[in-house]
């Protein structure tokens, strides 16, 4: 494998993990204040629906990303009240608002655009174009470090760098603030969050809105960074496999962006090497698409340890009397 | 129960009613939808040109999960709808258990054969369709490498590519063919995101013209190729029209008119049962030309395809059918 080879890899890799990043830190939120949100992928699709069908009706993008991550914020919305205000079962909740987005998107599409449960497909302005970076063109010429800067850093869509930079915000957010400490207390000891005045209620409801917000983010890039327009079940299991990222990650910001690197490179490998000889053995492409699949069962089982999730998770916060 | 009684009677006069009603036709629509721009939407497309021609109507559903097939096919049949036309090689087993049950309907299959004394297997001869365009592709390419993109690895898929590839190598034996396939399940078919992946990842190793056999994943696939400033191939329907300039042609699959041709012989009453294959000689495959793609179609490149289309119906050229042995001379998966 030559350079060039690697980096168009690893360029590949960028754009199929920023929809697992930005997936995994939203469930990162949700998960360390105590809701466990299963919901992640029906989230991840209403927001790519909303997103590709606004941005087609305006013809701009921003608006289709606010609608994108208004949507994902309503169903977070339903999940916040069906398990912290009735103390419903999170992952029942969770499993009803996948039903609901994969029903609910197909059916609006179709009475909106009658296109059998499709968008139009978006051009020009109304979908996320790659950003180049500046000197890009010229920084190309340097040797070794040229192409990594054209090639890598430059030429993503927004959202990219939006997902890149929700790393550090996470980590600061969680464990430099003071929110960011009441909320993972809240995902560990409620009572104890309580006990000292603050409101359980309204910081897990803070939790699931940012939850929201992130998984809007994720569905409005495939929609309108990825592809371009909205294509019925186009999450195709993304946000199951940001669950395991998470879970993978330990519920750590940190954590979670090489886990999501991880399995996007996997993804990449798989569609670039189909069918690669290795030592005279021919490895079927249907291996090749296994492999993320089994690496996260092997790795799950042997080499990071234990993963503990926030002692309070799944389980509604009753006052005590 | 005289309430009783009056109920039962005005539901045995309704049944009575329904079964006197004329038996209208149904379509039942594999998974990747009624409007997957291809091989579904063309079936869709063949049975309303059959009822805008005769003011009759049919009857539709669209699969949602694999455990629909049986009972839609049942609930079909009992309700009397005559002839029921199912669009898929998945529905195959299932026809096979379901046709002896209601001998007295009649059944259509596309991309499958069952043997059964009520069916009308109607199979097409997809490698000849992808000769020619892989013809085309070959040289419309530039960089001697072009691309394959199918949607979930099943025999059939594997027929398309084979032939696209013993197309590339007839113009350009020392051409390189670098074939993926999306998945191995049916979420294959619409997921327009990888697509776009699989194209990209093409395209890094060369490819400048990609064919895409992949249902909803196809939107995807063309998407990129039009992105990158490259040559797409469309499939099954016309899809010249998604990215004028970009796709170089569609290999024409069709269903429609087979639909439509089953519709009409069960209106009739002289539904021909029996393997119907609609190769190139039926006008079953071919390829696309219209003003979308008019100027990327060269008239030495239309004349040399012409050419290999009236060889293989004559028989001087033989283009090998992946699924007659399962294995390919042209490609290796």
């Amino acid at each position: 494998m030559d350079f060039a080879t690697a980096l168009q890899i690893l360029d590949s890799t960028i754009r199929l993990a920023t929809p697992l990043l930005l997936a995994c830190l939203a469930g990162l939120f949700s998960e360390r204040a105590g809701i466990f949100d299963i919901g992640l992928e029906g989230k991840m699709l209403a927001a790519a629906f909303f997103s590709a069908a606004f941005a087609a009706i305006s013809g701009s993008v921003w608006v289709g990303l606010l609608a994108g991550i208004a949507a994902s914020m309503v169903l977070s919305g339903i999940h916040g009240l069906a398990s912290i205000t009735f103390r419903g079962n999170q992952l029942i909740s969770g499993v009803a608002i996948n039903f609901l987005a994969a029903g609910l998107t197909v059916l609006v599409a179709q009475a909106w655009f009658n296109q059998g449960g499709r968008t139009p497909s978006l051009a020009g302005d109304a979908r996320f174009n790659p950003i180049e970076w500046p000197l890009a063109g010229v920084m190309e010429n340097i040797p070794l470090l040229g192409p990594v800067y054209a090639e890598l850093v430059s030429g993503h869509t927004f959202l990219v760098y939006i997902g890149i930079l929700a790393v550090p915000a996470s980590w600061y957010v969680l464990f430099r603030t003071r929110f960011g400490l009441r909320l993972r207390a809240v995902g560990e000891n409620p009572g104890a969050v309580d006990t000292a005045g603050i409101s359980v209620v309204r910081l897990r409801y803070t939790a699931v809105a940012i939850c929201g917000l992130l998984c809007g983010l994720a569905g409005a890039y495939l929609a309108t960074g990825l592809a371009a327009g909205f294509v019925k079940d186009m999450s195709a299991g993304r946000g199951f496999i940001a669950l395991a990222a998470l879970i993978f990650a330990k519920w750590r910001p940190w954590y979670a962006l090489s886990a999501c690197l991880l399995f996007g490179l996997l993804e990449a490998i798989g569609n670039r090497y189909q069918n690669i000889e290795v030592i005279g053995i021919t490895l079927p492409v249907q291996f090749m698409q296994a492999l993320p699949y089994i690496l996260t069962v092997v790795i799950l089982a042997g080499f990071v340890g234990k993963a503990i999730p926030p002692r309070a998770g799944g389980e509604p916060y009753v006052k005590e009397r | 129960m005289t309430l009783m009684k009056s109920l039962l009677g005005a539901a045995a006069g309704l049944a009575i009613t329904a079964g006197a009603a004329q038996a209208e036709p149904a379509i039942i629509f594999d998974l990747g939808g009624k409007f997957d721009k291809s091989f579904n939407e063309a079936a869709f497309n063949g049975a309303t040109r059959w009822a805008e021609e005769t003011g009759g109507s049919f009857r539709e559903i669209e699969m949602q999960s694999e455990a629909q097939r049986e009972q839609a096919l049942r609930r079909f049949a009992e309700a009397g709808a005559n002839p029921v036309v199912m669009t898929g090689f998945a529905f195959g087993n299932v026809l096979g258990e379901v046709a002896p049950d209601y001998p007295d309907t009649q059944f259509a299959i596309i991309d499958m054969v069952v043997d059964e004394p009520n069916v009308r297997s109607v199979v097409f001869s997809e490698h000849e369709g992808s000769f020619l365009v892989g013809m085309m592709a070959a040289k419309a390419s530039e960089s001697g490498t072009v691309g394959f993109v199918g949607g979930m690895d099943i025999p059939l898929i594997r027929k398309f590519a084979c032939g696209y590839a013993q197309g590339v190598k007839h113009v350009n034996p020392d051409a390189e063919i670098i074939a993926n396939m999306t998945g191995t399940t049916p979420a294959a078919w619409n997921d327009p995101v990888k697509g776009g992946e699989l194209t990209k990842a093409q395209i890094s190793q060369g490819a400048d013209v990609v064919y895409a056999a992949a249902g909803g994943t196809g939107v995807g696939v063309l998407q990129a190729a039009a992105d990158e400033g490259i040559l797409s191939i469309g499939v099954d329907s016309n899809q010249n029209y998604l990215h004028p300039g970009s796709v170089l042609t569609s290999m024409m699959k069709r269903v429609d008119n087979a639909v439509y041709e089953a519709f009409k012989m069960g209106e009739e009453g002289n539904f021909e049962t029996g393997v119907v294959v609609m190769n190139l000689a039926a006008e079953g495959v071919g390829y696309a030309v219209d003003e979308f793609n008019a100027e990327l179609v060269s008239d030495e490149m239309q004349a040399a395809v012409e050419e290999a289309k009236a060889a293989i119906i004559s028989g001087d050229l033989a283009v090998h059918d992946y699924m007659s042995d399962d294995s390919c001379p042209a490609l290796n998966f």
